[in-house]
């Protein structure tokens, strides 16, 4: 993120200039440009995280466990995470996918009238907050939560659902295009993981999409890139063996 | 309290406590023959006289208390609750001084030297303060009474005469120190946040104040800093406050004025946030932080209303905002008697001792930050707005189903600077045999959606007996839409769920499917009919 290599500026000066960028920048815009995501994720996301002040959106089979994986390592690095209505949303997934439970903050379902104001003022405090918009956004509410997320450094992240909700296209869009299960068989077995195509578009700098394929959770309960090399995601035949599932159990 | 104090003229202030035991149980309602527990972050906080007969005790965990005594009510931790009901009391008591100082719902303090003097004695104002907050408790509610030097030693002499069974406990003067000896050092953690502190002490030995206080204070102060030196001197049996504990310039005090005049608690509640921002800010600006707090409220016909709180450590923003809440709660939602006639329409902070702010030892791995004050302002004006109960945490719980394992606990009844081990990934470690496996499903439906699954041949699939599928499943309809074959499906795992107890006993089987679109369903099958309980999304 901090590669300078191109830059023609002498090491000693850029530094100085780092910190005093940090002594002026304002308190919100404080800390990096951009929020964490899992590894996995991040080669795929344009700018290698959630880029600060900006909306993205998670649609597809798994588009739940997709927000949830992309929310956890912001609570993981110690900041809030807020979550706007969503009953169905299952935190023990969450906690699975990474989520710091500490950090999270639920709020029931406001009045459609009263959502724009509780978004904002969530807006205000926490990196990231988890909305799906109950009815269309107009685009004056659109703006006034843009400047606000933007002001703060914080992140909409929209959780399914569909995105015609906004006036103006999320910034960002990851879509879950499909997905296999692995570990079930007809009569026996039990789902133990899951791998999932990945297809990332966005308005700013990703007007190429960007696919991958992703264990969403693997075998052993993590989030990894599946290799290139094994078998496509139509039924892998091998299940994890039992001492990777005791690894999940005890992280 | 006023400074400069001569050397040796650290004693504390003869002080008169009025202590009601396990006031969140009274303040419930809950009469005392019923067997009641308060629960804060899944440990008992207080409890009634039938549920403390049973065995139960504070700290205790919720499980284990309902183990000891199945039929008891479990009342979540409301502390605003707590604070209205309280109010009365202390309403009652401004009769005999209008120096009343809320420590916490539950408890207040006020210094005896001119009432003493009046109603002929301690013994004879103890008796006098007993009989009339016991009246304005109601009957049947516990109320004790203890005087000595300082607020600490007076709290003690107020729970030794519960534990005797008595009215009241008079502390002779100069006897606090001797009186205060023989305590355990657990009881510090009445008056302290601090239990960390008592849990080293306990582990170096120390088990009792006298052998606290034997230390020499600038060891203590040397090995625990501030928080442990205000602790030796109330062990000692002096005045917690150090020396320098003040009064401000009035001009400290934070006020404004309300328009509309609020007459609902959310009203007036978004402006007692603001003003103790405002009234912390500008403390802490000075480098101080506030011990003592007057609330005062005007209303629209002029009434005026105030009264004190006390904390034995510093106030902080979010606390002095509390205590402000309660404090509006109790006057508007009491009862029509002591209700204010008008909407208030100023309200004012007064900060009537302060003492240096040492700062607050932020925790190693983070702990209290700034990112924290903003996340509970944030909390306080959507509470404003939606309601007190509008913003809850994740708590694990033991549990077989995914809904189960993880419940929603009211933001108010935790403390969210503080660490939640509830709702770490370990905090169950207890085994339930048949809970479904990991991975979690990540759509868990508050109301399970009637599906239908049928066989091959368009038959619904039933269960047997013994447990066993009619036939293998092999499609899933969902009303409304067409039926979608399923690719693998695993089951039934059987749970068969507080059979004891008929009104919640549940008996169903669980199954996993996937279906052709790749999704993959957690379903019930209970009493023949299934449903979806939870997605993999």
């Amino acid at each position: 993120m901090f590669d300078t290599g191109s830059v023609p500026v002498p090491a000693p000066d850029l530094a100085a200039l780092r910190l005093l960028g940090d002594r002026v920048r304002p308190l919100a815009g404080a800390g990096e440009r951009t929020l964490p995501v899992p590894e996995a994720l991040a080669a795929l996301l344009p700018q290698g995280g959630l880029v600060r002040g900006t909306t993205t959106a998670t649609t597809g089979v798994a588009a739940t466990s997709l927000a949830l994986a992309l929310a956890g390592p912001v609570t993981a690095a110690g900041s809030w995470v807020a979550v706007v209505g969503l009953p169905r949303l299952g935190l023990l997934a969450a906690s699975e996918l990474g989520v710091d439970l500490e950090r999270v903050l639920l709020v029931a379902e406001p009045e459609p009238d009263g959502w724009a104001a509780t978004v904002a003022a969530l807006l205000d405090a926490v990196e990231v907050v988890l909305v799906r918009p109950p009815r269309a956004v107009t685009p004056t509410v659109q703006r006034r939560l843009q400047a606000r997320a933007r002001d703060r450094g914080s992140v909409v992240l929209q959780v399914g659902g569909h995105l015609g909700a906004w006036a103006q296209a999320p910034d960002l869009v990851v879509a879950a295009a499909a997905s296999a299960w692995v570990g079930l068989e007809p009569g026996h077995g039990r789902l133990q993981a899951r791998r999932v195509l990945v297809e990332v578009t966005g308005r700013r700098g990703a007007d190429r999409p960007r696919q991958g394929e992703l264990w969403l959770p693997g075998p052993d309960g993590a989030i990894a890139t599946v290799a290139p090399s094994a078998a496509p995601a139509a039924r892998p035949a091998a299940a994890a063996p039992p001492a990777e599932i005791a690894l999940r159990d005890a992280g | 309290m006023s400074a400069p104090v001569p050397a040796g003229a650290d004693a504390p202030t003869r002080t008169l406590v009025v202590h009601c035991p396990d006031w969140p149980v009274t303040a419930a309602g809950v009469s005392g023959d019923e067997p009641a527990i308060v629960v804060r972050a899944n440990r008992v906080l207080a409890a009634s006289p039938a549920a403390r007969a049973a065995g139960i005790t504070t700290g205790l965990r919720r499980r284990e208390s309902q183990r000891r005594c199945p039929h008891v009510t479990v009342l979540e931790h409301d502390p605003g609750r707590d604070a209205r009901a309280f109010e009365p009391v202390a309403a009652a008591l401004d009769a005999i001084t209008p120096r009343v100082e809320v420590t916490r719902p539950g408890t207040l303090a006020f210094a005896t030297r001119g009432p003493s003097r009046y109603f002929g004695g301690d013994d004879a104002l103890a008796e006098r303060t007993a009989w009339m907050a016991g009246g304005a408790a109601g009957a049947g509610v516990a109320v004790h009474v203890g005087v000595a030097d300082g607020a600490f030693a007076a709290l003690l002499a107020a729970q030794r005469a519960e534990r005797r069974e008595e009215q009241a406990v008079v502390v002779p003067p100069l006897a606090s120190p001797a009186f205060l000896a023989p305590h355990p050092v657990d009881a510090l953690g009445e008056v302290l946040e601090a239990p960390d502190l008592v849990d080293v002490l306990r582990r170096l030995g120390l088990r009792t104040l006298a052998a606290f206080a034997d230390l020499a204070p600038a060891d203590v102060l040397a090995r625990f800093g501030h928080p442990g030196a205000v602790a030796h001197r109330l062990a000692s049996g002096l005045d917690p406050r150090p020396l320098d504990a003040r009064r401000p310039a009035p001009d400290l005090a934070a006020t404004r004025e309300l328009d509309p005049p609020a007459d609902r608690v959310e009203l007036a509640a978004f402006v007692a946030k603001v003003l103790a921002d405002e009234l912390h800010a500008r403390l802490a600006a000075d480098g101080l932080a506030c011990t003592h707090v007057l609330v005062q409220a005007e209303t629209g016909h002029g009434e005026v209303l105030a009264r004190h709180w006390r904390h034995e450590g510093a106030l902080t923003a979010g606390a002095l905002a509390d205590r402000v809440r309660w404090q509006l709660d109790g006057w508007l939602s009491g009862s029509s008697t002591a209700r204010p006639t008008a909407g208030i329409s100023r309200l004012t902070l007064v900060p009537v001792e302060v003492v240096a702010a040492r700062g607050r030892q932020l925790g190693f791995w983070g702990g209290e930050t700034l990112v924290d004050e903003r996340v509970l302002r944030a909390v306080a004006r959507v509470q404003g707005t939606l309601g007190l109960e509008a913003v809850t945490v994740p708590e694990l719980r033991g549990g077989r189903g995914p809904g189960e394992r993880v419940a929603r606990v009211p933001v108010a009844a935790v403390d969210l600077t503080a660490p939640r081990p509830a709702a770490r990934p370990g905090a169950i470690t207890a085994p339930w045999p048949g809970r479904v496996p990991a991975p979690a499903p990540a759509a868990v439906a508050p109301d399970p959606e009637p599906v239908r699954v049928l066989d091959a041949g368009g038959r619904p699939v039933g269960l047997t007996g013994r447990a066993e599928v009619t036939a293998a499943p092999a499609s899933l309809a969902r009303a409304g839409h067409a039926p979608v074959a399923l690719t693998a499906w695993a089951g039934p795992w059987p749970v068969d769920e507080r059979w004891w107890d008929p009104s919640a006993h549940r008996r169903r089987a669980r199954f996993q499917v996937t279906t052709t679109e790749g999704i993959a369903h957690l379903l019930t099958l209970e009493s023949g009919h299934w449903s979806i309980e939870a997605t993999y999304d």
